[in-house]
């Protein structure tokens, strides 16, 4: 009898072995702590004019279409702003994960830029915690307008802009996601007095998924004050990231007439409270040069 | 006293037997592709984590959504994002049992037919499969191969209206795993 009752728990402990032990080689599986690193804070590269901490894949190239039409308040006969557009047709690629590199050129005074992104902090949450992604954003533009001014002399460092940028981002939920942006730019040369060679502004932009598809984007950058002539304005944009299968369009309203930083950050001349708003879209297609290696055979 | 010492041998015996029968890896490979009109879609992950027990029959498999590796980065991202939704659901499991294991040698070299029933988890839905496999059994361990196919709609994954009908409703899924003796 006694044997018999010491047999019982040896029976019971298998059994509830045998039964969990699915869970069980599931735990076989655990590593300990990993690093899980946050993506698609941003849909792309942009928020919807300004950068985001998005880069382009290693390997990609992107071909961008970007318009801002002329304003709304025209009225029917430039048909609310459809008739005018300024254009940037632009490339970017991805060298690495982190490093991007991009041309473009925008048909405002005939500017041609290049850039250069590159991440140097990846919000991630585990092993390795960080509540924030930092990028840093640069590029140079050249205006190419035909000079007219005869009073001066046609210095080709005069058509230089610069722009540096931090781009600060968290995304709080697959929902919400945030950026700040300290934004120094410098011009060569300015049009009046009024107008510092150097400006400093903060960017603040935001992306609210409102589906799994669109997203809603605002963007506004507060230039510090008395830096530029007073008929500049901040910009501001309300925007929405549609994605369709394989691409995403961005659509929005500005009062930015400028494609590139150093256009719509210092020298917005649109006042949304008078309607001068810009419509504008940005569309792009993705080329993949560079294949991952389960992809090469 | 006595009592305590059988127990915990028995124990300690069944806990050595089970880790003995036990194969394992966790860079395993499952590919899943689908010809859809509009996009063609195919994705690797090669860090799959799998585990068989020869004695149970018991099989698990436990997936890091996020490891499947697609050409275009942007699918990739719409996969994890909106259609898997990794965030919420990072992984994908099976718990099975090959069911006629009983008729499979371990021991002995050879191929042989496994079939396979268990719950597959993907998405947060659960649903009962039921499979037909291949164990190729060498010195170098058991190797697992299976194609199935899954459709979309059963584990609550949406397209959206506007590729609805372009993209297909059922995807083919290949797992091929090199399962290795477990040592702790």
């Amino acid at each position: 009898m006694k044997k018999i009752f010491s047999i019982i728990p040896i029976i019971l402990i298998a059994i509830s072995l045998n039964l969990v032990a699915q869970d069980d080689m599931m735990d076989l599986f655990d590593d300990g702590p990993t690093t899980d690193y946050t993506y698609a804070t941003f849909k792309t590269t942009r928020i919807s004019l300004g950068q985001s901490v998005e880069n382009p894949a290693n390997g990609n190239l992107i071909f961008d279409i970007q318009h801002h039409f002329g304003r709304l308040n025209e009225g029917a006969y430039e048909f609310f702003g459809l008739d005018q557009a300024t254009l940037r047709l632009g490339l970017q690629y991805g060298i690495t994960d982190w490093l991007s590199v991009g041309i473009g050129r925008s048909s405002f005074e005939k500017t041609y830029d290049g850039s250069v992104k590159a991440k140097l902090f990846r919000q991630s949450k585990g092993a390795k915690n960080m509540p924030v992604s930092i990028s840093y954003f640069g590029n140079i533009g050249i205006n190419t307008l035909k000079f007219t001014d005869t009073t001066r002399t046609d210095y080709f460092s005069s058509r230089l802009t610069f722009v540096n940028q931090l781009l600060i981002a968290r995304k709080f939920s697959s929902a919400i996601s945030l950026q700040l942006t300290p934004t120094f730019i410098h011009r060569n040369l300015v049009e009046t007095n009024a107008d510092d060679n150097d400006v400093w502004a903060l960017g603040a932009g935001g992306r609210f998924k409102l589906s799994n598809r669109i997203s809603l984007n605002l963007e506004y950058y507060y230039v510090l004050s008395k830096q530029t002539a007073k008929d500049f304005h901040d910009s501001f944009t309300v925007g929405f990231d549609i994605e369709t299968g394989g691409h995403v369009f961005q659509l929005f309203f500005t009062n930015s007439r400028g494609i590139i930083e150093q256009h719509f950050i210092p020298r917005t001349t649109g006042d949304w409270l008078k309607g001068d708003i810009h419509f504008g879209f940005n569309i792009s297609r993705t080329f993949v040069l560079k294949k991952p290696k389960e992809f090469k055979e | 006293m006595k009592k305590l010492v059988v127990l915990f041998t028995a124990i300690l015996a069944f806990t050595i037997t089970t880790n003995a029968q036990q194969f394992i890896t966790k860079n395993g490979k499952i590919s899943f592709y689908s010809d859809g009109p509009l996009e063609k879609i195919e994705a690797h992950n090669s860090q799959v984590n799998a585990a068989l027990n020869t004695e149970t029959g018991a099989i698990v498999f436990k997936v890091l959504m996020k490891s499947f590796i697609f050409e275009k980065a942007l699918m990739q991202e719409h996969f994890n994002e909106n259609y898997v939704e990794s965030d919420k659901f990072p992984n994908s499991t099976l718990k099975g049992k090959v069911t006629n294991a009983k008729e499979i040698d371990f021991s002995k070299d050879g191929t042989y037919e496994a079939d396979i029933e268990g719950e597959l988890t993907i998405h947060g839905i659960t649903k009962n499969v039921k499979e037909k496999g291949t164990f190729t059994i060498s010195k170098d361990g058991i190797h697992g191969e299976s194609k199935f196919m899954v459709k979309l709609a059963d584990f609550d994954i949406s397209i959206p209206g506007a590729v609805t009908g372009k993209i297909a409703e059922e995807i083919e899924i290949t797992v091929d795993v090199m399962l290795k003796p477990y040592k702790k």
